[in-house]
C-alpha cells in the first residue's frame, strides 16, 4: 500500500482500442510523500494518458493507482478527495471572477461559506493573487492563469498534487518562477508532486525523475541520467 | 450543508451567471418561439382547420394550438444548448474539472441537468407570458400545473442532449448532431399538427410521431397548460426520460473513457 500521502502507479497498462498499440504498457513507480517528481516524456509518449488514468477521467482493469493510500479504483472517490490537479489544458471560467472560480471549485469538494472563504483568501494570498481576485480570469496573463488554478488545486488541502505540462506557452521567468512555488509546496506542505513536462530544463538535481518513451517506463531515478545531460 | 447540495448550489449559480452573461441566448431562446407564434401561425391559420380535440374543448385557433408545442421547442433547443456547451466544457477542460470531484459522477451530471432545467423554465415562463400579451391565455391554474411538467420535460430532453455529448468527440461534429436530432424531433411530433391531422397523411408518419418522446413531452405541457393530466404521456416521459438518463450516464462512465484523447 503507498504511505500516507504518497502515489503508486503498479503495472499499468492502457489501450484506446482492443486491437490498438499500447498507450501505457506495464508502467510502475511510486512517489514518496513530500517528494517532487518530474514525469519526463516527449509528446504522445502517455504522459496525459497515464494523468487520465490517475484522475480517474479513464480507467483500465490492467494495474493498481493508489493515491494517498486509498485505490483510485475500489475507493475512488476518496482518491479523489485527496488529490488536486492543474490540467494541461486550461480550466477556468474566463468570464467569472479569480475569486469566483476558487469558490465554484470549493464548491465541488463540500466547502462553503466560512470555511471555503478563508480558504480562498489564504491560497490567493500565498500565490499573489489577492489584487487579483475580483478581476476576470479573462484579464490575466497567461501566467497569472495557471499561478489561480495551482492555487485552486490546492483549496481542499489535497495530498497528491498532479500538473499536466502546466508551463506550456509560458514565458521561462514564468516557468521558472511556477517551479519555484510547487517545489516550495512539497517542502514547507509535505504535499506529494507529479509534474509532466516534456522540458528537460524544468528537472533539477535532486528531483525524482520518471521518463517515459512510448508508454514504458525508460528511467526511474534521482535527477537527470548522465545520458540525458546537457554537455558542459 | 450537504456536500453534494453545495455543489449543486454552485453549479446551478455558475450556470445562471453563464446565462445572464450570454443575454443574445436568451434573446435568440425567446424570438425563435415567438417568430413561430406570431409569423408561421399567422401563415398557417387558415389552411389548418383543427377540430375539437382533448384538452380543449371548443374550437381553437392555431396559435392557441401550437403554444405548447412551442415551450417544448425552448426546452428542445435549451437541452441541446446545454449539451453543446458541456461539449464545450470538455474541449475546454472545465468538464474535467467537474468529473474530478470527488462528488458522485451521477449527481455531477443530475446538477448540471437540473440547471440547464431551471434556465429553460424561466425561458418558456418568459415566452408564456409574451404570448399572454399577445393574446394567448391560459387558466390560472395551468400556469401553475405546468411547472412539473416543464420540469419533467426539461430532464428528459436534457438527458438526450447529455447523452449525445457523451458520444460526441468534437464541437463541430455536434452542430451535424443537432440538425439531425432537433429538426426530427420537432417536426416528427404533435407540436405543430395534431397526430391526427398527420395520420391523414401518412400512416407510416403518424406512427413514428407516436414513437417520438417529443411528442408526449408537448402532449404532457398542453394538458398541463390546461389543469389536465394526460397519463400515457407522463409515462412516456418518465420511461424515456429513464431510457435517457441510463444511456447519458453510461456514456460518462469513466470504464468508457468519455473524453479519450491520446495524449
Amino acid at each position: 500500500m503507498t504511505q500516507a500521502g504518497g502515489l503508486t502507479i503498479r503495472d499499468l497498462s492502457y489501450r484506446y482500442s482492443a486491437h490498438g498499440p499500447d498507450a501505457l504498457s506495464e508502467v510502475s513507480f511510486s512517489v514518496a510523500p513530500g517528494r517532487f517528481c518530474a514525469l519526463l516524456g516527449a509528446n504522445g509518449a502517455g504522459k496525459s494518458t497515464l494523468f487520465n488514468l490517475v484522475t480517474r477521467l479513464f480507467t483500465t482493469p490492467h494495474g493498481v493507482i493508489e493515491v494517498a493510500g486509498h485505490d483510485i479504483r475500489r475507493a475512488p472517490r476518496k482518491a479523489l478527495a485527496r488529490m488536486g490537479v492543474v490540467f494541461q489544458q486550461p480550466t477556468l471560467d474566463l468570464d467569472l471572477s479569480v475569486r469566483r472560480n476558487l469558490s465554484y471549485f470549493a464548491a465541488l469538494h463540500g466547502l462553503s461559506g466560512h470555511a471555503a472563504a478563508s480558504r480562498i483568501d489564504a491560497a490567493l494570498d500565498r500565490f499573489g493573487l489577492t489584487d487579483r481576485a475580483e478581476q476576470p480570469a479573462r484579464a490575466l496573463s497567461g501566467g497569472y492563469r495557471r499561478r489561480v488554478e495551482i492555487a485552486r488545486s490546492t483549496l481542499h488541502s489535497p495530498a497528491v498534487l498532479l500538473l499536466d505540462e502546466p508551463t506550456v506557452g509560458l514565458d521561462p521567468q514564468t516557468r521558472a518562477a511556477l517551479t519555484d512555488d510547487v517545489h516550495a509546496m512539497c517542502t514547507d506542505d509535505g504535499l506529494t508532486v507529479l509534474w509532466s513536462t516534456h522540458l528537460l530544463d524544468e528537472v533539477r538535481e535532486t528531483d525524482r525523475l520518471v521518463m517515459l518513451e512510448k508508454g514504458r517506463v525508460t528511467y526511474d531515478g534521482i535527477g537527470l541520467p548522465e545520458n540525458a545531460k546537457a554537455p558542459a | 450543508m450537504n456536500g453534494a447540495l453545495i455543489a449543486l448550489r454552485a453549479i446551478l449559480i455558475r450556470e445562471a451567471l453563464r446565462f445572464i452573461r450570454q443575454k443574445g441566448r436568451f434573446v435568440a431562446a425567446l424570438v425563435r418561439p415567438l417568430v413561430w407564434l406570431v409569423v408561421f401561425a399567422a401563415g398557417f391559420r387558415a389552411a389548418l382547420g383543427l377540430s375539437i380535440t382533448p384538452p380543449y374543448q371548443t374550437y381553437i385557433t392555431y396559435e392557441i394550438y401550437i403554444v405548447p408545442g412551442l415551450c417544448g421547442m425552448i426546452l428542445l433547443f435549451n437541452g441541446m444548448q446545454s449539451s453543446l456547451s458541456l461539449v464545450y466544457d470538455r474541449e475546454m477542460g472545465s468538464m474535467r474539472l467537474l468529473l474530478t470531484s470527488p462528488l458522485p459522477r451521477w449527481w455531477l451530471l443530475f446538477c448540471r441537468l437540473i440547471s440547464s432545467t431551471a434556465i429553460s423554465i424561466l425561458q418558456v415562463y418568459t415566452f408564456l407570458g409574451v404570448a399572454w400579451i399577445y393574446g394567448i391565455d391560459m387558466p390560472w391554474q395551468g400556469y401553475l400545473m405546468v411547472l412539473p411538467a416543464l420540469a419533467l420535460c426539461g430532464v428528459m430532453l436534457g438527458a438526450v442532449g447529455l447523452a449525445l455529448s457523451s458520444i460526441i468527440k468534437q464541437l463541430e461534429n455536434f452542430a451535424g448532431v443537432m440538425n439531425f436530432v432537433i429538426f426530427p424531433m420537432f417536426f416528427l411530433s404533435s407540436a405543430l399538427y395534431p397526430l391526427w391531422k398527420m395520420a391523414e397523411s401518412s400512416a407510416l408518419l403518424h406512427d413514428i410521431c407516436a414513437f417520438n418522446p417529443f411528442t408526449h413531452a408537448v402532449e404532457l405541457i398542453r394538458f398541463a397548460l390546461y389543469g389536465q393530466m394526460n397519463w400515457i404521456a407522463l409515462l412516456w416521459v418518465l420511461a424515456s426520460g429513464a431510457v435517457w438518463l441510463a444511456l447519458a450516464l453510461w456514456g460518462y462512465d469513466p470504464a468508457r473513457g468519455m473524453i479519450r484523447r491520446k495524449g
